[in-house]
Formats: structure tokens, C-alpha cells, sequence
């Protein structure tokens, strides 16, 4: 996926919103200035396939060698897909972000929290706030 | 997610201290963060391949934020007798000793290397205490408060030098391609003043990385052209600058305690293990008699602790014995030697022995744990 056509959090996860059967499927994965600061990632706990995710709520983390980070979800929804390479491919992560990278596919139940995402642009000028 | 101290960036209206070499680091790729008020690179880019870089050649560490005391006098000795777990008065020229600060109920203030300063080969001689920088001002102010019946003068010269570790397998062979002296016939724990790099500089054989190694003491001033020398060379030989975070995984590898997680003023010299940095006998100093209580009741122990699979336990983290919360964490990290999760803590006596299982709590599951021995890194094995 193309990084300039993703919403972002404000958390750094990326977020891709696709329609199928009528559903709203939204797959999610780590920025690549998430991904360039933690440095040094040494796992990921995925979550599981079928769990209630709430916006805004951690529902996963990935670890470095210097700290534990929680995973958000902008959306309300079931985890309905899981990147069961990712644990023994952490390097995925960096070398792929928006694509293989991937973490997540989550069927949306509630899309509210889609207004409060970032576009490239807008995040981008945040990541170079923080720098 | 949250991305924690790594993406805190420092704010340009910042009070923070600069070390003489802070420049250097942010035009190196240093993520500069907040550092017991001082401004330190945390990493350049990989801690792993820093701490690697340790292991199989060389790292270099800008340590300038330590504090470096001058403790001058007709009684400096007496003095520092006084304060310290451990006599520095029969200390000869060129020794250093690893001792403790407590208070009087035997908390740990700080640790501290002394160093006997030989200034002037006519006045009785100084000593040099480095000091955790964190820890600082409040040791200064200790040290002040407890003057009153000693002939003695303590200055706080820590901006007036920089500090420079040189620690792994290459680091001797760096140094030596530097200075006339013959390095290799220093012992550990020895230090001496030397040309180096062309500059006057205290040479010392200690470090904070379980490696083979230097820490060097120079002037301010003359710091980055010590530290440019040092670095061309180290990147020749497959040597890297090494910011906080490998310095800490170095350390906690080599089973080294650090002031703010194993040792703090709730804790006591007998619990973390540090009897080697006591002298009891015929001493009288601050803490003495409550250290030999300490030793006679039963005491947590400090242990090191080995995990299986990649969640790393951190500080706080409880641990548990059938359920039964028996300690806590005070130091994790993913080992980059061992490729597995390690940490300390201090647990129950009764469950310290090598070899127990144990259960520690990460963020609310539980994952099973063994009693190792410390350190749990050990050059040449």
C-alpha cells in the first residue's frame, strides 16, 4: 500500500479501510516512524483472531529492547485476520511497514473513530514535530 | 502505541546540561533525551549492534555526566573514612575502590568509585570520588554536612572534565595505539596520568560493561579531540559510539547494579549483594551499625533471572512463587548476547537459591523464570 493513501493515528498505527461483502474491513499496521524509533524490536504479541477490539484501546504490543509499546485500534470491531509471520519476521516490520508489515484485519463495527485520523500529509507534519 | 522516552525530543528552550561532546552526538545521529538533567544520546541507531560492537570490538561512551569530585585536605582521608563502606586510607597511589554511601540506617546513597589523587607530591594526597549524576547534588550536600570536625575541602569539578569510556575485547589495543604507557601492565581497578591522544589525561582500568577496558578523565576543552581520535580508530577496528540504553544492557548482562533500580535508599549494602564494598572492622562510618543488623537478620537477595520466550520483564514487575508474590524486578531487558530475556530483582531468601522456578508477572501473565548465578555475562567463557 501506497503510505500517502493511509489515515493515521495519532498513536502511529496506519489504518486501510476497504469495503467486502457489505462489510467494512479495515487492516492495520505500524507507521514507519513508529516503527525507525523503537529500534531494536524484539516481539510482537498479535492479537487474537476473533477479540473485541474498543477505539482507542490497546489491543496488542510490540516490544524493544528498551521498552514495551501498546498497540491502539482507532476502530470499534472484531479482529477477524491476524500476520502470523510477523513474530518470526519482527524485520517485516521495518523493511515492509504498509505492506507485509502488516498486523491486523479488523471488521469494523463502529467507524466513528475514523474522523479523528491523520492523513499523510497532517502526520507526517507531526512526526516532524516530534523530532 | 506509545512511544515512550525514544521519540522525546528535547525541547530547544531546554536547561539541560551539556556534556562536552553533546554536540558531537546530535550531529552523529545521537537520540538525545533527558538524562538526570542531562541531555545524553540514548542510542545512535541500533542498541543491539552498539552492544555487539562492545562485545566483539570496541564501544565508546561519553560519561561526562558522571559527577567527579575533589575531596582535598590535611584529613581527607579521615574524612571519606567516615562516609564510606569502605577505608580508603590505606589506599596507594593509583588504586581505585568501589565503595558505598549510606545513611544511617544503612540505605543506599549512592555508589561511588574513589580514587587516590596524587596532585601535589608535597601536600598529603587528594581523592577523587565519581559519583552517579543523578545522585550528585545530593551527595555534595551530604558530604558538606558532615565536614564539621575535619580539615577538609570538597570541590565539585564535574564540568571541569569529560570522562570517556573505552570498554571491549579492542579497547586496550585502541589505547595503546594512543599513549607511550604500556596499558597491559596496568591492573584492574589502577589508574595513572598520561599523555594520550596528546592530551594529559587520567587513564583508569575500570568500566561499566563486563569488558576489558578504559575510562579516561581530560579536561573539558580538550574532550572532542580526545573523542574524534578515539572514535576514527574504533570504527577501524569494528568499534561503535555506544549511547545509554547498550550501556545499560551491557551492564545488566554483566550483572552490574545501577543506583535507581538494584540500589536506592529503601535498600542496604548486605541485600544487594555489595559485601565486598564493606569494611566493618575498626571503622566507624555512617550506617556501620545499622549494616551489621542487616547482616545478621534475613534479608531479601538480589538475583538474576532468566526467562524463556521474548516478553521481557521490566522494572516493578512482581514475581511469584505458586502464586505467592515472594519479589519484584528491578532491572529487564532483552539480552543481545543471549538472544533471551534477563533481569534482576531482589526476592525472599527462601526463594533465591540457584536453580528455583519462579513465576514474574509481565503486564498481568504470568511467565516462568529461573534463578541464575550473576553476572549473567562473563568475559573469555
Amino acid at each position: 500500500m501506497k503510505p500517502e493513501t493511509l489515515l493515521y493515528a495519532k498513536t502511529h498505527e496506519w489504518i486501510a479501510v476497504a469495503d467486502k461483502d457489505g462489510a467494512k474491513i479495515a487492516t492495520l499496521g505500524l507507521s514507519a516512524f513508529a516503527i525507525e524509533a523503537l529500534t531494536d524490536l524484539v516481539y510482537i504479541e498479535l492479537p487474537q483472531v476473533g477479540q473485541q477490539v474498543n477505539a482507542e484501546q490497546p489491543f496488542c504490543e510490540v516490544e524493544s529492547v528498551k521498552a514495551v509499546s501498546d498497540v491502539y485500534s482507532p476502530i470499534e470491531g472484531e479482529v477477524i485476520a491476524v500476520n502470523d509471520a510477523l513474530p518470526d519476521n519482527l524485520e517485516t516490520l521495518g523493511s515492509d511497514p504498509y505492506g507485509a508489515g502488516w498486523v491486523a484485519k479488523i471488521k469494523i463495527t463502529d467507524d466513528a473513530g475514523l474522523a479523528n485520523l491523520l492523513d499523510h500529509a497532517a502526520y507526517q507534519k507531526q512526526c516532524e514535530e516530534a523530532h | 502505541m506509545a512511544l515512550g522516552t525514544q521519540t522525546v525530543r528535547i525541547p530547544a528552550m531546554s536547561t539541560l546540561a551539556h556534556t562536552p561532546l553533546h554536540d558531537w552526538h546530535a550531529a552523529h545521529g545521537g537520540r538525545m533525551v533527558d538524562f538526570a538533567g542531562w541531555s545524553m544520546p540514548v542510542q545512535y541507531a541500533s542498541i543491539v549492534k552498539e552492544h555487539q560492537a562492545t562485545r566483539s570490538a570496541v564501544g565508546l561512551f561519553d560519561i561526562s555526566h558522571m559527577g567527579r569530585l575533589l575531596i582535598d585536605g590535611p584529613e581527607a582521608a579521615q574524612f571519606l573514612d567516615s562516609i564510606l563502606t569502605r577505608s580508603v586510607a590505606d589506599m596507594q597511589p593509583q588504586q581505585i575502590r568501589y565503595s558505598l554511601v549510606c545513611n544511617a540506617s544503612a540505605g543506599i546513597l549512592d555508589d561511588v568509585l574513589a580514587y587516590l589523587a596524587v596532585i601535589d607530591e608535597e601536600k598529603p594526597p587528594g581523592y577523587g570520588l565519581v559519583v552517579n549524576a543523578g545522585n550528585r547534588e545530593k551527595i555534595v550536600a551530604w558530604l558538606q554536612q558532615h565536614t564539621a570536625n575535619y580539615s577538609v575541602e570538597i570541590n565539585d569539578r564535574t564540568n571541569d572534565y569529560a570522562m570517556i569510556a573505552v570498554q571491549g575485547p579492542k579497547a586496550i589495543e585502541l589505547l595503546d595505539s594512543l599513549t607511550a604507557v604500556e596499558l597491559t601492565s596496568m591492573r584492574y581497578y589502577t589508574g595513572q596520568i598520561m599523555e594520550l591522544a596528546g592530551v594529559e589525561c587520567f587513564v583508569s582500568r575500570t568500566g561499566y560493561t563486563g569488558e576489558d577496558g578504559c575510562e579516561l578523565i581530560c579536561g573539558a576543552d580538550l574532550a572532542l579531540g580526545v573523542w574524534e581520535q578515539l572514535y576514527d580508530r574504533a570504527i577501524a577496528i569494528g568499534g561503535a559510539a555506544v549511547g545509554l540504553a547498550a550501556r545499560d544492557t551491557l551492564r545488566l548482562e554483566a550483572g552490574m547494579p545501577l543506583y535507581g533500580h538494584e540500589l536506592s535508599e529503601a535498600i542496604n549494602p548486605v541485600e544487594a549483594g555489595l559485601d565486598f564494598a564493606i569494611n566493618l572492622r575498626g571503622r566507624q562510618f555512617v550506617g556501620k551499625e545499622a549494616i551489621e543488623a542487616a547482616g545478621k537478620a534475613t534479608q531479601p537477595v538480589r538475583v538474576g533471572l532468566q526467562l524463556e520466550g521474548r516478553r521481557v520483564p521490566r522494572e516493578g514487575c512482581p514475581i511469584l512463587r505458586s502464586g505467592e508474590e515472594i519479589g519484584t524486578v528491578t532491572s529487564g531487558t532483552y539480552s543481545p548476547t543471549f538472544g533471551h530475556p534477563i533481569a534482576m530483582g531482589y526476592v525472599k531468601s527462601t526463594a533465591s537459591a540457584l536453580g528455583t522456578a519462579l513465576d514474574i508477572d509481565i503486564r498481568g501473565k504470568q511467565h516462568t523464570a529461573k534463578v541464575v548465578p550473576l553476572p549473567f555475562y562473563e568475559r573469555g567463557k
